[in-house]
């Protein structure tokens, strides 16, 4: 059997047990890990799509923050206004996210390294306090949703459908991401990620292929934080917050920069151990930047180079 | 028709330092017109200002008939002139044949848009087919599969050659692309731009005479930031001021 062939049977085989996960914790009468698991999920579609622009794109963005917890924050506005419908709002909050990318990318996108890092946070941050200033949008208390998302036909309303749903977005997102690393589009990065000079010397417009990545990573972003905003039942300016940013770039670091399965691990071992090590003891953090340094010292590819999972 | 490029009194400073100070050049379609003078002439400085690497203070850059001295680096490359660079640069974790087919793809008049993101790259056999002629054509077929890290520096001159000449360029400028290379590399280096003569108009920056006065049509001799003399290589050997400024009398034959 090929490696890809391999491949491709272990990820049917995790596909597959994963959709089974909820009915056998059903079964099990561990109902409450089912909603652990959708974050989990949710988390994972957010690490992934910061790990495309990291990863994928090379540009080290410190504001993710503002595209997943703005997401929550579109979904919950509508939901105000009186739309709930997820087949309108999701779209619109992946293309709030996308529009925000657009003018934070067109302005920030000219510096490099320690700059662009600085000021993708002052973005964020921007977003953070300006939508925490906002009466309308409940200040540090955030913002209630007063049900879950509609998505007509499916019943939202259960826990079981909503994890599917996040999964079913997170091997859609997986899906493409393996086709786009390998497009014409995916080859450009992959020049730009070694030698940006010389793909502008071969005629690539650099800025453009960077700003159309860093756009697609926010949109995923937003839709990840549409989901959040469903798991949790609100918006939360936490979300919005620097913090955040810096959680799913450790989980991207942990997982695996430009692995195609960094995020999904990175979100997987992050969650696992605040939820394992939370419980018990309150140096969480302290052993989470322990693992984190170890991965930086010792497996610079991540869990997923750890893992084998070096495919794109 | 006038010529492929010309470029009337460009100007560029660094602080004090007029690393171009007024340079006027015309490069005709098919020569092989190299540049040369002495360390810190600012010949480097006006290749960056021709591929749009910089932007000039004062001046005109003409090519094929459009002023292009504000467009940016990859609308010029899109226009037809591509570059080497003195020091190299190609994608060292990349395959050989990888950095030569996106030199293949990045022209979107032949193939369009590098923003396609479904269809697989390798499902593009005819970028793959050229990208592989090309690196035949500087001796590197064999190299093919290697990460272009691996190759011995006289080959990554030659894989950087083949990445620009994949761009398929009206004008291609060389930066001393012999830089750093043993006698029998910069031979090899020499007959590889002796086979585009006639074919591929280039503009070559050298500190080899020899090889520049085997291979050029025309010599431009710049010294800090001017053209001085831009002749036919004889004229260019025995100019007075040439001589004074530049070659010393070893030189001469
Ligand atoms: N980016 C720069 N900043 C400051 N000075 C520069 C810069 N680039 C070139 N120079 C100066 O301009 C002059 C011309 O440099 P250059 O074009 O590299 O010369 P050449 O290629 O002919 O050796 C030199 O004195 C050099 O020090
Ligand atoms: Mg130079």
């Amino acid at each position: 059997m090929t490696p890809a062939r391999r491949g491709n049977l272990v990820e049917a085989g995790v596909l597959l047990a994963a959709i089974a996960l909820p009915l056998i914790l059903e079964a099990l009468g561990e109902d409450f890990y089912i909603g652990f698991a959708t974050r989990l999920l949710i988390f994972a579609l957010a690490a992934t799509s910061l790990n495309f622009i990291v990863g994928y794109g090379g540009m080290v963005a410190f504001g993710h923050a503002a595209f997943f917890g703005g997401g929550a924050y579109v979904v919950a506005f509508l939901m105000q206004a009186g739309i709930f419908s997820a087949w309108i709002a999701w779209p619109l909050a992946v293309l709030a996210a996308g529009v925000a990318a657009l003018a934070i990318g067109a302005l920030s996108l000219r510096t490099r390294g320690v700059y662009f890092i600085m000021i993708t946070l002052a973005f964020a941050q921007m977003i953070y306090y300006s939508i925490v200033s906002l009466q309308s949008a409940g200040g540090d208390d955030g913002l209630p949703l007063e049900q879950r998302s509609t998505l007509a036909p499916f019943d939202l309303a259960s826990d079981t459908t909503l994890y599917w749903v996040a999964l079913a977005t997170l091997a859609a997102c997986l899906i493409a991401l393996k086709r786009l690393a390998h497009s014409r589009y995916g080859r450009a990065l992959a020049g730009l990620r070694q030698n940006e000079q010389r793909m502008e010397a071969l005629g690539y417009p650099v800025d453009r292929l960077k700003l159309v990545c860093f756009v697609i990573g926010a949109g995923v972003a937003g839709l990840a934080g549409a989901l959040l905003a469903n798991q949790n039942g609100m918006a939360s300016p936490t979300q919005l917050y620097w913090t955040q940013s810096g959680m799913l770039l450790v989980m991207v670091i942990l997982g695996g920069v430009g692995q195609r399965y960094g995020g999904v691990l990175g979100a997987l071992a992050l969650l696992g151990l605040e939820e394992a090590l939370g419980l018990t003891t309150e140096y969480a953090h302290f052993y989470i930047g322990l693992a984190l340094l170890a991965v930086v010292l010792f497996a610079p590819r991540g869990l997923a180079g750890l893992a084998g999972l070096r495919a794109r | 028709m006038g010529a492929l490029l010309e470029i009337s009194g460009l100007k560029r400073h660094f602080g004090g330092l007029w690393a171009a100070n007024g340079v006027d050049l015309a490069i005709e379609r098919g020569e092989i017109h190299a540049l040369i003078g002495p360390n810190g002439a600012g010949k480097t400085t006006l290749i960056h200002l021709i591929s749009g690497a910089l932007r000039p203070d004062a001046g005109r850059i003409v090519f094929a008939g459009a002023d292009i001295g504000q467009h940016n680096m990859h609308a010029r490359v899109a226009l037809g002139i591509t570059r080497s660079y003195q020091i190299t640069q190609i994608f060292p974790h990349l395959p050989v044949l990888e950095n030569v087919r996106l030199a293949v793809q990045s022209r979107r008049r032949d193939w369009g848009s590098s923003f396609r993101m479904c269809r697989p790259a390798s499902a593009d056999f005819r970028m793959l087919a050229e990208a592989e002629e090309w690196l035949g054509r500087v001796g590197l077929a064999e190299a093919a599969g290697q990460l272009a890290a691996d190759l011995a520096h006289g080959q990554q001159r030659a894989l950087e050659l083949a990445m620009a000449l994949a761009t398929r360029p009206q004008l291609l400028l060389l930066d001393e692309p012999m830089a750093g290379m043993g006698p029998e590399e910069s031979a090899h280096m020499a007959a590889l731009i002796a086979s585009l003569k006639g074919a591929q108009t280039i503009l070559l920056v050298e500190h080899d005479m020899d090889i520049v006065f085997r291979l050029a049509d025309r010599i431009s001799v710049l010294v800090a930031g001017r053209v001085i003399v831009s002749a036919a290589p004889d004229v260019v050997r025995n100019h007075p001021d040439v001589r004074r400024a530049y070659l010393g009398d070893e030189v001469a034959p």
